[in-house]
């Protein structure tokens, strides 16, 4: 194609750039967050999480060991240790003893300590105070210094939102109550939609073109309007706000696509098999399980992820159908929002949080992006 | 009972509960009201036929009754009443005719609404499909496109509340003192900005950072339908405009985007849909304040803050309305098809 369109190597160089760039475009806002989410909520807050990936200039606040630590050497008091873990790649500048000038000093010069006697503080992060008087009070110096340290990332906030049962916002309640929503909710329509999908692909019966109209009809009408009417008629039937609910909504919800997307694979089905199976004896029943949902998953497989997608990533149902003022039903989009309201500045636990809900969905794209796309090519009304 | 556990048995009867109606109820027809045996077996036969079509329907017809086509009468109904307590705590609608919709109009947060939702409405499938036709027609002629291609399309898996996380962080501001970690203020500075800004609270502009969060996410649904669509113009248009000298800009513009306009208005109406009902993105980022309000929120917050569901229903039906026209023009699209 590029030979016959005669393209010069430029242009094809022109257009892998404009890739690269699409790309990177859309891919860097989610790789920061991703990024965000191992570390720690000083680094986040101190620094751009594109700096994370190299060495860093920070300004620290450390403090050396406390006065009865000291010992004695000659006629000096002295305490000595190290502010870093050894071994650990940093590289300090300058230091300071007070926080108002935290750059008092530079790396090998003898600093004055406020109430008596010397520090030093080398390259790497060890310190050594003497004095005449020994050093008094419980807790150790404060020593504050501006250092070039390494690239670092943390597992810690993963394991504060998943697994640390003291945590009441932990994800790992929500990511268990939104498998609960899903899995039924993905599987009930696909049962219904099939048997009804067969129906309006084929066998004869009146109005058929009419309910098939209908369904596409009903294809965009907003899920907005549902929302009181069946709130209504959940109270009244006695299920209220719960699982049940829910489940009943999204499988009403997901049902035209489900029908249409289906239908419109069965009907390209070889209308052959289906006539030789009635001529053998075959019952619609028959045909339906035996030939026509076997030769369906593709389809099947589509619908399933899109709905598996929709009720995973779903807010609105679930502030409505589900979530009650107990709270123990909340779903991790929910907790995710109540996040951003009260820990709106804890980027920690947010980017973990909204990670843990993300990594699912986009485990399930990448293994069956085939059928996604095949689903929205037949789903979109041609 | 353990939440997952009712899971496990609510498929187990939904599912098994799907299969039993049909199972029993083929049963039925044929073994018991319609025998294909006798004197009449030929009639019965026809008869069981005419009935069967409609036991497949059934549950699906009865769904979609209750839970879409029910909904749309009865929310007309309750946006013409007004919902009262009565003092023994029971609730009367009475009917009071348009006065929901006349209170409606005389809210100014009404109309902010609307005219965010206009602006979304041209700007959202303006550029996701703009986005999504730059990237299908790139992306074929590399080799690496496929890659290219699952990079773009994969926000189309991330939840709206995920993207709106995703993007607080890109539009996060720090004081101008400190390191910015948004990488809008971050560039903001860095080419020549004084002050870093709080892109979300600036009125007017703050809706367009809300619709980047869309338009990153429905690109790449653009980008699959029309890349499907680019591989099917045939080959014979092209090659002839190739030897009739064409460059690659009009080989794009005037051959091949004509060729695939029907597809351009499929995926902008659908961009469409979706833009009508945006909900997520605004309660999470925004929640409507800093004048970022968008009918599907403002509905929202009539019906479970304000608790007024008679103008809630309002809402619900003024979204109705403008999704109306897409809806009818695909009906008769189907219509045609099937003919």
């Amino acid at each position: 194609m590029d030979s016959i369109a005669g393209s010069k190597s430029s242009l094809t160089w022109a257009v892998n750039i404009s890739v690269v760039l699409l790309v990177a475009l859309w891919l860097f806002p989610t790789v920061g967050l991703l990024v965000s989410s191992f570390r720690t909520s000083d680094q986040i807050a101190t620094s751009g999480w594109w700096k994370a990936l190299f060495p860093s200039v920070q300004n620290l606040t450390l403090r050396a060991d406390a006065p009865e630590l000291q010992v004695r050497e000659g006629d000096l008091y002295v305490i000595e240790g190290d502010l870093f873990e050894v071994g650990k790649d940093v590289e300090i500048s300058v230091f300071g003893v007070s926080s108002r000038a935290i750059d008092a000093f530079k790396v090998g010069e003898t600093g004055e300590l406020v109430k008596g006697g010397d520090i030093t503080v080398s390259v790497e992060g060890h310190y050594r105070m003497t004095n005449i008087e020994p050093f008094e009070g419980s807790r150790g110096q404060r020593i504050f210094v501006t250092a070039k340290t390494p690239p670092e990332f943390t597992l810690d906030n993963y394991h504060n939102v998943l697994f640390d049962p003291s945590n009441r916002e932990g994800m790992a309640k929500a990511f268990f109550n939104t498998l609960t929503v899903t899995i039924p909710a993905t599987i009930i329509p696909i049962v219904i939609a099939a048997f009804a999908a067969y129906a309006l692909a084929w066998m004869e019966f009146p109005g058929r073109a009419l309910l098939i109209a209908a369904i596409v009809g009903l294809l965009v009408v907003p899920l907005q309007l549902a929302l009181i009417p069946l709130l209504k008629f959940h109270n009244e039937i006695g299920i209220g706000k719960g699982y049940l609910g829910a489940w009943m909504a999204h499988t009403g919800f997901g049902l035209p696509l489900a029908i249409y997307l289906l239908r419109n694979y069965m009907v390209g089905l070889p209308r052959d098999i289906i006539e030789n199976a009635k001529v053998d004896g075959a019952s619609d029943f028959q045909i339906f399980v035996k030939i026509i949902l076997p030769l369906s998953f593709p389809a099947l497989a589509s619908f399933a992820i899109f709905q598996f997608l929709w009720t995973w990533n779903d807010l609105l149902v679930a502030l409505v159908f589900l979530i009650d003022s107990t709270g123990e039903t909340t779903v991790m989009t929910k907790q995710i929002v109540e996040l951003l309201g009260t820990r709106g500045g804890n980027w920690e636990i947010l980017a973990t949080s909204a990670f843990v809900s993300i990594a699912v969905p986009l485990a399930v794209f990448f293994a069956m992006q085939k059928y996604l796309v095949r689903g929205l090519l037949a789903g979109s009304v041609k | 009972m353990h939440p997952a556990l009712q899971g496990l048995v609510t498929i187990i009867l939904g599912v098994g509960g799907c299969v039993a109606y049909f199972y029993l109820s083929n049963q039925i027809l044929d073994k018991v009201l319609f025998p294909a045996r006798g004197q009449n077996a030929g009639r019965n036969i026809t008869r069981a036929n005419m009935i069967r079509p409609w036991l497949f329907v059934l549950p699906a017809l009865l769904a979609l009754g209750l839970y879409l086509a029910y909904p749309v009468v009865e929310t007309l109904r309750l946006s013409l009443t007004e919902r009262v307590t009565m003092s023994d705590g029971s609730t009367t609608y009475n009917w009071v005719g348009v006065d929901n919709y006349a209170q409606m109009f005389n809210e100014p947060k009404f109309w902010e609404a609307m005219r965010n939702n206009i602006m979304w409405l041209f700007v959202v499938p303006a550029f996701s499909t703009a986005f999504g036709l730059l990237a299908a027609q790139l992306t074929d002629r590399i080799k690496w496109g496929n890659v290219a291609k699952s990079m773009i399309f994969m926000p189309m898996a991330i939840s709206f509340v995920g993207a709106a996380v995703i993007f607080k962080l890109v539009y996060d501001m720090r004081p101008v003192t400190q390191d910015q970690i948004g990488v809008l203020n971050a560039l903001y500075l860095t080419f020549g900005g004084t002050e870093p800004k709080a892109w979300l609270t600036i009125p007017v502009w703050n809706n367009f950072f809300l619709m980047a969060v869309l338009i990153w996410i429905q690109t790449g649904f653009a980008m699959v339908i029309l890349s499907a669509a680019l591989r099917g113009i045939p080959e014979g248009t092209i090659e002839a405009a190739i030897v009739d000298g064409a460059n690659p800009f009009q080989l794009f513009f005037k051959i091949k985007v004509p060729q695939i306009q029907g597809t351009i208005l499929v995926v902008w109406t659908t961009i469409t849909i979706v833009v009508l009902k945006v909900f997520d993105i605004v309660f999470a980022m925004t929640n409507g304040q800093w004048e970022t309000q968008v009918l599907a929120n403002y509905m929202f917050d009539k019906l479970f803050r304000a608790n007024d569901w008679g103008v809630g229903s309002a809402s619900a039906m003024v979204i109705m309305l403008l999704v109306t026209p897409i809806l009818i023009w695909n009906v008769r699209n189907a219509r045609k098809e099937m003919k």
